[in-house]
């Protein structure tokens, strides 16, 4: 495309069939206590 | 339900529903804005109108590559996640991860601390037992099902303050893994005064991560962070030993540090700490009542702003040179990320994850330590408040108005329940000033990857 360009393939959409295991890590236990941050957070299976 | 934003120099469009992430031109960028509830002519003309200059030809293929973003489902997709979001929280609760308590005493007397500067308000210096220690990685152990990685952080206080202790409940915990079928990640937050290289061996041997507690430049390190009863400085105290640590340490560490009212300027003091050495780096918002002096106010929010759009672009031109580092809070993961259910439901306070006080007593989460209305019961005899475990399951960012209608909604995940009980008195209220900050800190970690995309492609 030329006026656009995507920086990710991965859907949201996607993860809902695979998802919801929660053997990811929990928020506050990496480098924030007082905030709550998901969206930097790997998931486990990848 | 599409979030358009404009920062250093590229034109971002998110796609909330599906996370696509697209950097546009400025006629595309444009379109967007106008494309919802309009016929193509319409779109057309509008966008026309603000770029007079365009061919009705060019227009045309504007539109039709916006188009063919929608029907690939990563533009204006639809957020229809809350019936499964809904079905997920009924399902049973495990515990996964522990906040222990090691030591409600602490070596300094930081003005900010939700602790009551390390002691937990009733507490008397009280140091975690082995025997309560045992008990809680036991507890963590028998509740977490079928999950196989459990989390422990060794959290004060000042932990080290209780660091035998700690030793030996790591072995216990190695001792146990096998038979188990559990994996545990230690982990540990600690301010720094007692590292020595002892803590480094064992740090390098059994622990996932380690949080040290630094703030930045001497005088904002010093003027929130004095030792209990004052005296010298603590930045020349443990600035040292931080650098001695993380020379040697072999895995995870971030320099954490928090920034008030007093630091209204802390890109400074996170360039401080990388230029002092350091490549992982945290420095966040103080969370404080408004009576707070040091309290970040709503008329800081423009200036703390800038603060993070410059930093976001020095990080950008310090990529790849010797002087590079990261941002915790720039971070994002837009491929390997959580799935949805992660995202919606939060951080599992009051529910996966829960604190351990000195005494086995467990809370939602450490910073509900003290506040006996949140007390849940104990390692011994588990929960006994099951109305306040349900209360925290059903908080996702459905369960809160202004979330519904967010942006940032699937990367903070609804926000931190205790912030929220602070500011209005309701674990699902939302604490304005925090998602704010939070908000610019997602644009500004998505601009990094549109830069650095961006870079990638005028190498080749």
């Amino acid at each position: 495309m030329k006026h656009v360009k995507t920086l990710n393939t991965k859907r949201l959409q996607h993860t809902i069939k695979k998802g919801g295991c929660g053997e990811c890590q929990t928020s506050c236990q990496s480098a924030c206590k007082t905030s709550c941050t998901v969206g930097n957070q790997s998931c486990e299976k990848k | 339900m599409v979030h358009r934003f404009k920062n250093n120099g590229y034109n971002i469009i998110l796609d909330v529903g599906s996370g696509a992430i697209h950097v546009a031109d400025d006629i595309m960028y444009d379109m967007v804005a106008v494309f919802e509830g309009r016929t193509r002519e319409e779109v057309l003309a509008e966008t026309g109108r603000a770029h007079p200059d365009i061919s009705r030809e060019e227009l045309c293929e504007v539109y039709e590559e916006l188009n063919a973003l929608i029907e690939e489902g990563s533009l204006f997709s639809e957020d229809d996640y809350e019936e499964k979001v809904f079905d997920y929280s009924k399902r049973p609760v495990v515990v996964k991860a522990l906040c222990l308590h090691v030591a409600h005493d602490c070596n300094l007397a930081c003005r900010y601390c939700f602790a009551g500067e390390g002691r937990y308000h009733d507490s008397h210096g009280d140091l975690m037992s082995f025997e309560t220690g045992k008990a809680a990685l036991d507890y963590l152990v028998a509740n977490s099902g079928s999950r196989r990685n459990l989390e422990v952080d060794f959290f004060g206080g000042e932990p080290l303050l209780n660091f035998q202790m700690v030793k030996e409940l790591v072995a216990y915990g190695r001792s146990i893994e096998e038979s188990a079928g559990k994996r545990f990640r230690f982990t540990l937050t600690t301010n720094g005064v007692l590292l020595d290289d002892e803590v480094l061996e064992f740090a390098n041997r059994e622990l996932y991560n380690v949080v040290l507690s630094i703030d930045g430049r001497k005088e904002v390190n010093d003027y929130m962070r004095p030792f209990r009863g004052g005296g010298r400085s603590t930045y020349e105290a443990i600035l040292p030993r931080l650098k001695r640590f993380v020379k040697g340490r072999k895995g995870q560490y971030y320099v954490r540090g928090t920034y008030t009212r007093h630091n209204l300027d802390f890109s400074r003091d996170v360039l401080h700490l990388a230029d002092e050495g350091f490549d992982q780096i945290s420095v966040e918002p103080v969370v404080a009542p408004e009576s707070a002096e040091y309290a970040i106010r709503e008329e800081d929010i423009p200036g703390l702003f800038k603060e993070y759009d410059e930093l976001a672009a020095e990080l950008v031109r310090r990529n790849g040179t010797d002087k590079d580092f990261n941002f915790f809070h720039f971070m994002i993961d837009l491929e390997g990320g959580p799935c949805v259910y992660k995202r919606l439901t939060g951080c599992g306070s009051g529910t996966e994850y829960l604190a351990v006080t000195p005494k086995g007593q467990l809370y939602p989460c450490h910073q509900f330590v003290g506040n006996e209305a949140f007390l849940l019961g104990d390692v011994w005899k588990g929960i006994k408040r099951d109305d306040l475990v349900t209360k925290f399951k059903a908080c996702n960012v459905y369960s809160k108005d202004k979330c519904r209608q967010c942006f940032a909604r699937f990367y903070c995940s609804g926000g931190c329940a205790a912030n929220a009980w602070n500011f209005t008195g309701d674990i699902t209220g939302t604490y304005d000033v925090g998602c704010e900050l939070q908000k610019k800190r997602i644009e500004c970690a998505i601009m990094i990857k549109a830069a650095l995309n961006s870079e990638g492609d005028e190498e080749q």
